[in-house]
């Protein structure tokens, strides 16, 4: 239910705010590029520096507050996610349990290329294109009947 | 009066859903045509029902008739009427009723252009598609009727989500609908030629004109969705890897992967039984779009309607159509004919290396969506994918898929030579080395990932006029005759042709706009001004607005480039007293290569106002590729070889003439 009041306030003013950011222009882009990262934890697959919840300004200002302490990118990172958990990172760290996540597509391709190799070289080896079957003498009448009926017009 | 009419055509559309479900199995006449008469009959009274059921519940949002609880819970009076109507689908009761109405329009649109497909498949694939027909409309009565009634009707309505009171919104379901429901088509001819035991090539030249209309309008209705974040969300963003927009790039990505394989089906007669699979697929990926959507087992913007219960609803009718219809394809795939032998190197096997790709970057999506689902579900973590995740994988699936859409139009059917196709192409090389060097040199050596995608980009369009230029034999024969090989080259190849170099379009636009996109975010008094890219942008004055149901600030600023006006822009800040809600019309110029883009943010103390001015080159190509992918997919649709119903007339024609 708290969620669903937070999308209802989603879209007015978007993203990051004047009143937010670092007179240190190169800490500012860091701030920026670490904003992009990070999840804004109410809202969809939005990063935080795309939303305007409240949240995610006390995240910009956080991260920004520890960059001006001298964190490095990682530990503003680490930080957060001590806090927050993995569900803060939009792309989420390899570990036992995202093995899957990060191998699956390569694993698909592998499976589906050899399906199709399988595929490509069974058809490859049925030879080269048969003609197809003769016309029975069926066929063959049917065919001129047609034909004929076609010249006649 | 109304709820009652629209509750009772919904009634009478499940009855004669059923019969039109039921009736081809019935151990009776099954080649009796009064069968399929009656199946066809069915269909559109189905459709009309249902047609009638969705025009009293616009009729009850236009006259604002709260006593219906859906009206009063998503209307207000002072709404402008293309709100009032787009309203009806704007939330989840009405869309459903959309959802079913375009089912509906699908299965009458068989019926009546399908004849001169045989009655038998037509019969079967009626009936399967009825069957999803009454899944879907006794959900909407058992668990989301948009007839119940209130007993004490509110003065006046809570009115509609702000953010959906949008031209672009007002039409985007309606297209989404169209494409998604539409591969219910391929789904029902599938199961239908599973239950024949038979399919040729014949079938697929009936499938691919609902497959392809499906994809026409699902490329657009993806791309209204996009554009419509764009210039609503005010900071210019049109893709978010959120889930609900991977619902709808999933069964997109299967269906291009479905019109494809379709297309050695009607061409060489293999593929069929895979092909099957991906026309139950790409339905089945419709359906779960909609659980995904509508069940809000994911916390998104587009979830504006949750509830458990029709979750669980729709998850049973997803397994049962896609497990029943898996079971059947597991039972008589092994009866289709693997088809006629092909070379290694022939269009064939190229047709099929874009399947894998295409089904590989299909799979990436589905597993970074719901991956977070299952390693919660499983109570392990809770985790997010987001764009770095799909940058990383689906950008190396979709990479040599481009590559590669430049060859396969090249290869001929059977074999060919992968030597001579590649020698086709060497223009397009050309070009596209040109391009890479180009962006090499004006970057200083900096962008080279944008020199890579913009040369893959230069790769795919001219390799697709080269296609055409050589079909036309263009400069090899005089111009005489290319120009009457032009008229005669059928509308399928010139579709071709546009919608693989709208592709290449939609890859510069992105390369571009990843790549130069600036923005400045700042604060400006009326009379102040600041610079990006060479920009100046000036708040010219502040006003407030009074809108048909909305109070506006609206910012006034002109736009100049080395003291020359470029562009005035309004940008307004909405306040809904209804919902009270607040909401960012941006102001964008674009001269369709790039877009100047601006929206106003809060005031602060000082009189001065947050204002984001943000330049995005080549933004315009990613949609301009997109409506261009989408009329190549029209003008292949009105092939004369797929148009529907061309083959009866012709023949009708020809007896006529013979009789006389």
């Amino acid at each position: 239910m708290c969620l669903a009041l937070t999308f209802a306030a989603l879209p007015s003013a978007r993203a990051v705010n004047p009143d937010e950011m670092l007179s240190d222009t190169a800490l500012e882009a860091r701030a920026r590029v670490l904003s992009g990262e990070l999840r804004c934890l109410v809202c969809r697959n939005q990063s935080i520096d795309d939303s305007n919840a409240d949240l995610a300004r006390d995240l910009r200002l956080l991260v920004r507050n520890r960059l001006r302490a001298g964190d490095s990118d990682q530990e503003v990172k680490s930080f957060i996610v001590a806090r927050y958990g993995n569900f803060v990172l939009l792309k989420p760290p390899l570990q036992w349990n995202t093995a899957l996540l990060w191998t699956g597509p390569l694993l698909f391709f592998l499976l589906a290329a050899f399906g199709a190799f399988r595929l490509v070289s069974s058809r490859a080896a049925a030879g080269p294109a048969q003609s197809p079957p003769p016309l029975s003498a069926d066929e063959q009448s049917q065919l001129e009947k047609l034909l004929g009926e076609k010249a006649s017009q | 009066m109304t709820a009652l009419v629209g509750q009772f055509a919904l009634l009478l559309a499940i009855v004669f859903a059923s019969t039109q479900a039921a009736l081809p199995f019935l151990p009776i006449r099954r080649t009796d045509p009064a069968l399929s008469g009656y199946v066809d009959s069915a269909a559109l009274a189905q459709f009309t029902f249902v047609a009638i059921a969705f025009a009293c519940l616009t009729y009850a949002f236009v006259t604002s008739d709260f006593s219906l609880a859906v009206v009063a819970a998503n209307s207000h009076t002072a709404k402008p009427l293309l709100y009032k109507i787009s309203g009806v689908w704007g939330n989840h009761e009405g869309s459903m009723l959309l959802w079913v109405l375009i089912l509906s329009l699908f299965g009458a649109s068989v019926a009546i252009f399908g004849q001169d497909i045989p009655d038998r498949l037509r019969a079967r694939a009626l009936s399967v598609h009825a069957m999803i027909g009454v899944a879907f409309l006794v959900f909407i009565v058992a668990t989301s009727n948009p007839f119940e009634t209130l007993p004490n009707p509110p003065e006046n309505g809570a009115g509609l989500n702000p953010i959906l009171q949008d031209p672009g919104l007002a039409i985007h379901p309606p297209f989404l609908y169209l494409g998604y429901v539409g591969f219910s088509m391929a789904f029902s001819f599938s199961v239908a030629a599973l239950l024949e035991g038979r399919v040729d090539a014949s079938w697929a030249r009936w499938v691919r004109p609902w497959v392809l209309a499906a994809w026409c309008f699902l490329t657009i209705g993806i791309a209204l969705g996009s554009a419509w974040a764009y210039y609503t969300l005010g900071w210019g963003g049109w893709w978010f890897w959120d889930p609900v927009e991977n619902a709808s790039l999933m069964p997109w990505l299967s269906g291009t992967a479905l019109l494809h394989s379709a297309l050695v089906v009607e061409r060489r007669n293999a593929l069929a039984s895979w092909t099957i699979l991906l026309g139950i697929l790409t339905f089945s990926l419709s359906l779960v779009g909609t659980f995904l959507v509508r069940s809000g087992v994911l916390t998104s913007v587009h979830a504006f309607a949750e509830d458990p219960a029709r979750g669980a609803y729709i998850l049973l009718m997803v397994t049962c159509s896609t497990g029943g219809a898996l079971l059947l394809y597991a039972a008589r795939a092994s009866k289709l004919q693997p088809g006629p032998a092909f070379g290694a190197v022939s269009r064939e096997s190229g047709l099929i290396l874009n399947n894998v790709l295409l089904t590989t970057a299909l799979f990436t999506v589905l597993l970074g969506t719901f991956y977070p689902l299952a390693i919660d579900l499983i109570g392990g973590d809770k985790i997010s994918v987001g764009r770095p995740y799909y940058a990383r994988t689906f950008i190396p699936v979709v990479t040599p898929l481009l590559l590669f859409m430049a060859v396969g139009p090249m290869l001929k059917w059977k074999r060919d030579a992968l030597r001579t196709a590649i020698a086709r192409l060497n223009k397009a090389a050309v070009v596209a080395g040109l391009v890479c060097a180009l962006v090499l040199m004006l970057s200083f050596g900096r962008e080279f990932i944008a020199a890579f995608f913009l040369a893959v980009a230069a790769w795919v369009v001219v390799s697709s006029l080269l296609a055409l230029a050589q079909r036309v034999r263009l400069g090899s024969a005089p111009l005489e005759t290319s120009l009457r090989l032009l008229a005669t080259t059928p509308r399928a190849y010139y579709g071709l042709v546009l919608a693989h170099a709208g592709v290449g379009l939609l890859v510069a636009g992105v390369a571009g706009m990843s790549t130069w996109a600036t923005e400045r975010v700042g604060v400006l008094r009326v009379g102040q001004s600041f610079e990006l890219s060479g920009y100046t942008l000036m708040l010219k004055a502040i006003d407030e607005v009074q809108g048909p149901n909305y109070q506006a600030e609206r910012a006034k600023f002109e736009v100049s480039r080395k003291g020359r006006l470029v562009t005035r822009l309004q940008s307004e800040r909405r306040f809904y007293p209804v919902r009270e809600q607040q909401t960012t019309a941006a102001g964008i110029h674009t001269n369709f290569i790039s877009n100047l883009y601006v929206a106003i943010g809060e005031p602060d103390d000082a009189g001065g106002w947050a204002v984001r001015f943000y330049y995005h080159p080549f933004m315009p190509w990613v949609w301009i590729g997109a409506l261009v992918m989408a009329f190549g997919g029209l003008a292949s649709l009105s092939d004369r070889r797929l148009r529907v119903g061309a083959m009866q007339r012709a023949q009708r024609i020809s007896i006529a003439v013979a009789g006389e």
